[in-house]
C-alpha cells in the first residue's frame, strides 16, 4: 500500500501564496454553487471538502489544518438556508484530522490520496449529520449506500483535483 | 494547567474553535432564524460568490443567444409553420376556455367570492445553488432592486418553484425551492378537492401531507395551490401525484412529482403583486335590454371608438392578457355573442346578487373589441331592462349608415353573410336605471 509510515523530518511541509489560499477555496465553494445547476449529479461532490483535505494534508499543521476547514466550512454554511455552523463544524474536524494524518503519513501519491479522501468524507458525513440532527434538528436520512459511492467518487475526484492543486505548492 | 495547555495546544485550539461554532449553531436554534435579520457573513460568502455566477451567466447566455440567433436556424421555418398552427388551435382553444371563464366569474360574482390575479411579476435568472444536497435552494439576479421581498411566490411556466427566502442586496436574493424539507406549501387536489400540506423529504422528494387515509387519491391527479398559505396564488400548478400510500397518524403519503423541472432551472417568475378582488362583472355580466338588443340586430360594424382600444380595461390586472379578437361566429340573427347561460341566468338575481356597486363608472363589454361596443355606465344601474319597456334603439336608424360603412371599414371576409351578434355602439349611459326597471 503505498501508504507508508514516514518521521516528521521525512515528510515536506508546504506552504501557498495568498491569492492561491484564497482563490482556491472560493473557486471551489463557486463551483459547487454553480455546477449542479447545470449537470444535476455534480452535487454528489463536494469540492470544499476536497480542498479542506488538500490544504490540511499539503501543510500538515492541525491548526492551520483546522482553521481552513472551519473558514471554508462557515463560507459554504452561508451559501445555505440553514444555521450556520454545520459545514463549520464538520470541515474543522476533517481538517485537524487530515492535517495531523499527514504529519505521520505520506499521502503524496495517488493511492493514499484515494483512501484519505475516501476516510474523510465518510467522517466528514457522520459529523454533519451528527451535528445537524442533533443540534439543528434537521430530518436526514443516512444512507449508507449513497454516502460510499459518493465517497468514492469523492476520492476519484481528489486524486485528479490534487495533482492539479500540486502545482501551487511552495517548498518552504 | 498552562503548561497542559500549551502541551495540547493543537486539540485545545480545535476544541475552541468547535466550542465557539456550537454555541453559534445553538444560538441560531433558539432564535427564529427565518425572522432575524441575514446575517453578515452570508452577505460577504454571496456578494464573494455570485459576482462569478452572474458573470458567468451572462456569458453562457450571450454566446447560446448569439449561436442560436444568428448561426444555427436550421429548422427555424418549420418550427416557425408549427407554431402558427399552434397558435391557432390555441386562439380556438381559448374561446372556449374565456367562454367558460365568463361563467365561472358570473357565477363568483352570485356567490361574492373574491379571486386573485397575478398582477406583477418580475423575470429573474437562477444564477447559482446553495451547494448542498441538504439545503435545496437557488439565487436568482434580481433583488431589492427589482422590487424583490422575502416570501414572495416563485414559478415558472410550468408550476410553482419556491419563494423568496432572503433577499441579500438589490440584485441578488434566494428562493426556497419547494422541494426543500424546510418548505411547505398550501396544496389542493385537483380533481377530488383534497386539501393538504406539500413539503420537500431529505431525499428531495415532494410529498403532500395531512390528506386523511380514508380518502381516495389516484395518481395521475393533478395538484394545485391552495392559497391558503398567503403566499402561492390560488391555483397555479404544483404537479402531479405519482404514488399513494398510507402515511402516519391516519393519513396518506402522496409523491408528488413537480410540475417545473426544480433541477434544471434557468428563468423564473417572481410574483411581486397579487390582488384579490371580486370578479368583474362587467364582461358579461348585467347588461342593459339595449344592449342585447343591439346585439340581436343585424350584423354592422362598430365606431372605431377611443375606449376600444383601452386594453384590460376592466380587469385591472396587468398581465391579464386580453384575448385576441374572436373569430366571427357563424351565429344567424337572434343569437347573441353570449352564451345562452348568460341570459338564463336569473336576471333578477343578476341585479340584486351584484355584490356593493361601486360608485365608479363600469365598463360593459369591453372585453372583446369585435363582439360588444364599449359602454360606459353607472354600476347602479346594473339591472337589465326588460326588453319591452326599452326605448327603441336611437342608433337602429343609423343601422343602415352604418352597414354602408361596413364594407369600407370592416372585414367582411371574416364575417358570414348573416348578422354577426356584435352590439351597436351606443352613447355612454351616465345617468342611473330608472327605479321601475324590473328584471327580465
Amino acid at each position: 500500500m503505498p501508504i507508508t509510515y514516514t518521521s516528521q523530518e521525512q515528510v515536506e511541509v508546504y506552504r501557498f501564496s495568498i491569492p492561491a489560499a484564497i482563490l482556491i477555496p472560493l473557486i471551489a465553494v463557486f463551483l459547487q454553487a454553480f455546477v449542479p445547476l447545470k449537470l444535476g449529479f455534480f452535487s454528489i461532490f463536494d469540492l470544499p471538502l476536497l480542498v479542506v483535505i488538500f490544504f490540511a494534508v499539503a501543510r500538515r499543521s492541525p491548526v492551520t489544518g483546522l482553521l481552513t476547514g472551519a473558514a471554508i466550512g462557515l463560507l459554504q454554511d452561508s451559501l445555505t438556508h440553514q444555521p450556520i455552523g454545520v459545514y463549520g463544524i464538520a470541515k474543522t474536524v476533517v481538517g485537524y484530522g487530515a492535517s495531523s494524518l499527514g504529519v505521520k503519513l505520506d499521502v503524496e501519491n495517488a493511492g493514499s490520496r484515494f483512501l484519505v479522501t475516501l476516510f474523510f468524507y465518510i467522517a466528514h458525513e457522520i459529523v454533519y449529520f451528527a451535528v445537524a440532527r442533533g443540534l439543528v434538528g434537521l430530518t436526514l436520512q443516512w444512507s449508507w449506500l449513497h454516502e460510499l459511492g459518493s465517497a468514492l467518487a469523492n476520492a476519484l475526484l481528489a486524486v485528479a483535483l490534487f495533482a492539479l492543486l500540486d502545482r501551487f505548492k511552495q517548498r518552504t | 494547567m498552562e503548561n497542559l495547555i500549551t502541551r495540547y495546544r493543537n486539540v485545545t485550539i480545535l476544541v475552541a474553535v468547535l466550542f465557539a461554532q456550537v454555541l453559534g449553531l445553538a444560538m441560531q436554534v433558539k432564535r427564529n432564524t427565518e425572522n432575524e435579520p441575514t446575517r453578515l457573513i452570508r452577505i460577504w460568502a454571496v456578494n464573494a460568490v455570485t459576482p462569478f455566477e452572474k458573470v458567468i451567466v451572462w456569458c453562457q447566455r450571450g454566446t447560446a443567444g448569439l449561436w442560436h440567433n444568428y448561426f444555427y436556424l436550421r429548422g427555424v421555418r418549420q418550427e416557425n409553420r408549427d407554431l402558427k398552427a399552434e397558435i391557432q388551435r390555441l386562439r380556438l382553444e381559448q374561446v372556449r376556455l374565456s367562454e367558460d371563464a365568463e361563467q365561472a366569474r358570473r357565477l363568483q360574482v352570485l356567490l361574492g367570492f373574491k379571486e386573485q390575479f397575478i398582477s406583477k411579476t418580475v423575470a429573474a435568472q437562477v444564477i447559482g445553488s446553495s451547494g448542498s444536497e441538504q439545503s435545496r435552494s437557488v439565487y436568482i439576479d434580481k433583488g431589492a432592486s427589482a422590487g424583490i421581498k422575502p416570501d414572495m411566490a416563485v414559478i415558472t411556466s410550468d408550476g410553482v418553484v419556491g419563494k423568496v427566502l432572503r433577499v441579500y442586496n438589490s440584485n441578488t436574493a434566494q428562493v426556497l425551492l419547494i422541494d426543500d424539507q424546510t418548505s411547505g406549501v398550501g396544496a389542493i387536489l385537483e380533481k377530488s378537492r383534497l386539501q393538504g400540506v406539500l413539503r420537500g423529504t431529505p431525499a428531495g422528494e415532494v410529498v403532500l401531507e395531512k390528506v386523511m387515509s380514508d380518502e381516495t387519491v389516484q395518481p395521475g391527479e393533478a395538484v394545485l395551490t391552495s392559497g391558503g398559505d398567503r403566499i402561492f396564488p390560488k391555483g397555479l400548478p404544483v404537479g402531479t401525484v405519482t404514488k399513494v400510500s398510507s402515511g402516519p397518524d391516519f393519513f396518506l403519503s402522496i409523491r408528488v412529482k413537480p410540475a417545473a423541472n426544480l433541477s434544471k432551472l434557468d428563468e423564473v417568475l417572481v410574483v411581486t403583486s397579487v390582488e384579490e378582488k371580486e370578479p368583474a362583472v362587467n364582461e358579461a355580466g348585467p347588461m342593459r335590454a339595449a344592449d342585447i338588443l343591439a346585439q340581436r340586430l343585424p350584423s354592422v360594424p362598430e365606431k372605431p371608438s377611443p375606449d376600444a382600444s383601452k386594453p384590460g380595461g376592466t380587469t385591472g390586472a396587468t398581465t391579464i392578457v386580453q384575448p385576441p379578437p374572436r373569430p366571427a361566429k357563424p351565429e344567424t340573427a337572434g343569437t347573441t355573442s353570449q352564451k345562452p347561460s348568460v341570459a338564463g341566468v336569473p336576471l333578477g338575481q343578476a341585479g340584486s346578487a351584484s355584490p356593493k356597486p361601486k360608485p365608479s363608472d363600469v365598463t360593459v363589454g369591453a372585453k372583446t373589441a369585435n363582439t360588444t361596443a364599449v359602454t360606459t355606465k353607472p354600476a347602479s344601474s346594473a339591472l337589465i331592462k326588460p326588453a319591452t319597456e326599452q326605448k327603441p334603439v336611437p342608433p337602429a336608424v343609423k343601422v343602415s349608415d352604418q352597414v354602408k360603412t361596413a364594407g369600407s371599414e370592416a372585414k367582411p371576409a371574416a364575417k358570414p353573410p348573416v348578422a354577426k351578434p356584435k352590439p351597436q355602439p351606443v352613447e355612454p349611459q351616465l345617468e342611473p336605471a330608472p327605479p321601475e326597471d324590473k328584471p327580465h
